[in-house]
């Protein structure tokens, strides 16, 4: 599986209030979500953000609440992948558990910059670079989290499970 | 090599002699949560798993708290979900605006937690419960919802970092500036995928009023959980609030820490966390001139018992100052009741402050107490994040009761030492 778009580059400590701040959370409409992503530190992030694009960002992405509403918001802004040098926990584990795929890898968080134009191979690991030619290896999933990633999610693998 | 206390409750939970940092174990859970905005989704994704029932009626709870008494349409359909979910699951920890509290207050209250046990919540500051010894973290809808399937959740053995405290608080220092001072040290990612050890003679100086507000902020330093060891304190609450059996784990000599800190908190002082992360930290006598518009004094943080009193020892025969606004809000309607049998409610209304009923609201910026553009605020709160109490322009300053208190009456940002 493979992933292609342009970056958005953010800093560290991208909390999960600017993901999607609590004043949209009286609802778990992904496509309402989707409108708010990113607003209080990206404003026009929802409008200009294309299927397929994908976010960098630098360390401890998505601290802050357990809100599942920012992954969701993320995905279905159509963002395709989120890397980053470092996720929150919490963020990691919602973002695995609902099919929205990460990556940790310092190098391409360096040497990647906003606009660039990346492709992701989630077989591989590799982060190719295309408008700087270069390309970087994340770290694998360990094996029972790429069982999880299979069954799209961790509802499908509970339901799998549970058979 | 010897286990940490949490990784040895992890393994008796997992059904292992030993476990190691970094390995992947399933455990089983002794209590699962969700509140009026995670458990909706959550619900959404346990029909996905086509079980019937959940795992076990008495081990999941579900509180509304977060925008409860419910402050729109939408939010009223949230909160339907999840009444009629426990209607019809008869889940038996469900509690109703009337009953409840916020969520990290009323579940210790209602004795649905003790030492030893493993305790999941779709709400990040689950991790509060480590004060009385069990091993309790934040995690998302999805993973609450495969918990009430199944009683079970993955989880990646954690490594840990030893707090050592040592010492008295002195003065006006309380365990929320321990807290905060710790996260100034470490950052809000110094203790990521891990957990954060408190341990030392100083433990014993600390309430347990204190604990709650420490192991609740472990998540703001980006830990896994915070746990405190089980000393006299922790049996006296436990056996004041539940009848549940509880086991006690004490971490090996041997146990490995990734790093380990020694805290004199004789030395503390209070402390505030400047916008926009609660790492940014400074000792009261480094805050300087910080005018102030709005003050909050409440949240599964501090609107324990003790934090009320503080703040009406400071607030007793004192003015709110001109032109700030002061909420407070118990943590739960059992505190409500008992401030108000204290005398503390209407020690906070002469003073000029409202009193909220037990809600999340403020906090996260959800209703009763939204920030305008360019506000600011003094918040006994857990976060303050760009725009997480109102306006993304808004500014939230995280402090104890006793600084909230002060600040109150000054109008600035106010060592409570200033207030005679």
């Amino acid at each position: 599986m493979k992933a292609a778009g342009k970056v958005f580059k953010y800093g560290s400590n991208v909390d999960t209030d600017v993901i999607i701040p609590a004043r949209y959370l009286n609802t778990s409409d992904p496509s309402e979500l989707a409108k708010h992503c990113m607003e209080d530190i990206d404003a026009s992030f929802a409008e200009v953000v294309k299927q397929g694009d994908i976010i960098v960002a630098d360390k401890n992405f998505g601290c802050g609440s357990s809100r599942e509403h920012a992954p969701l918001a993320i995905k279905s802004a159509g963002v395709s992948c989120v890397i980053a040098k470092t996720f929150a926990r919490i963020f990691y584990r919602n973002a695995i558990n609902i099919g929205l795929p990460i990556m940790e890898c310092e190098p391409a968080v360096d040497g990647i910059e906003a606009g660039d134009q990346i492709e992701v191979d989630f077989s591989t690991g590799v982060i190719s670079n295309r408008t700087k030619g270069e390309t970087y290896q994340a770290e694998p999933f360990p094996a029972f989290i790429q069982k999880i990633i299979a069954a799209e999610g961790l509802v499908g693998y509970t339901r799998k499970h549970m058979e | 090599m010897g286990m940490t206390m949490t990784q040895k409750i992890l393994a008796a939970h997992a059904g292992l002699d030993e476990v190691k940092a970094g390995q992947l174990i399933e455990v089983n859970l002794d209590l699962v949560l969700g509140n009026d905005i995670t458990a909706p989704v959550a619900i959404k994704e346990f029909s996905k798993i086509g079980t019937a029932g959940v795992f076990d009626k008495k081990k999941v709870a579900l509180v509304p708290d977060h925008f409860t008494p419910n402050k729109d349409i939408k939010s009223a359909e949230q909160c339907k979900v999840l009444r009629a979910f426990a209607v019809e699951k008869e889940i038996e920890n469900y509690f109703e605006v009337g009953q409840m509290g916020i969520e990290h207050g009323l579940i210790p209250e209602k004795g649905l937690v003790v030492a030893g046990d493993v305790v999941i919540g779709a709400d990040s500051h689950t991790c509060t419960y480590g004060a009385l010894g069990a091993f309790s973290t934040g995690i998302g809808s999805t993973d609450m919802a495969a918990g009430m399937a199944t009683g079970k959740a993955w989880f990646k053995v954690p490594g840990a970092l030893k707090f050592v405290l040592k010492g008295k608080p002195s003065g006006w220092v309380s365990g929320k500036d321990v807290i905060l001072h710790i996260i100034g040290m470490i950052g809000v990612d110094g203790a990521l995928y891990k957990s954060m050890e408190f341990t030392g003679d100083g433990v014993a100086n600390l309430s347990m009023d204190d604990r709650f507000s420490m192991a609740n902020m472990a998540i703001e330093a980006g830990g896994k959980n915070g746990i405190f060891p089980v000393d006299d304190q922790t049996v006296a609450y436990m056996n004041a609030h539940s009848e549940k059996p509880f086991k006690v784990y004490e971490a090996d000599e041997d146990a490995a820490y990734e790093a380990v800190y020694e805290i004199d908190l004789s030395q503390l002082s209070p402390t505030v966390a400047f916008p926009h992360l609660p790492e940014n930290t400074r000792p009261i006598e480094d805050v300087g001139e910080v005018k102030i518009d709005q003050v909050v004094i409440g949240s599964c943080t501090n609107g324990r018992i003790e934090d009320l009193r503080v703040a009406a020892k400071l607030l007793k025969g004192k003015q709110v100052a001109k032109n700030v606004r002061v909420i407070i809000f118990p943590v739960t309607q059992k505190v409500y009741l008992q401030a108000l049998r204290e005398g503390l409610i209407e020690t906070f209304i002469e003073a000029g402050a409202v009193v909220s009923t037990p809600t999340c609201g403020p906090c996260l910026g959800g209703h009763m107490g939204i920030l305008a553009k360019g506000e600011r605020a003094v918040a006994t709160t857990n976060r303050n994040f760009v725009g997480r109490m109102g306006h993304p322009e808004s500014e939230v300053y995280l402090a104890s009761p006793a600084v909230a208190a002060a600040s109150a009456i000054t109008g600035r940002i106010t060592n409570p030492e200033e207030i005679q």
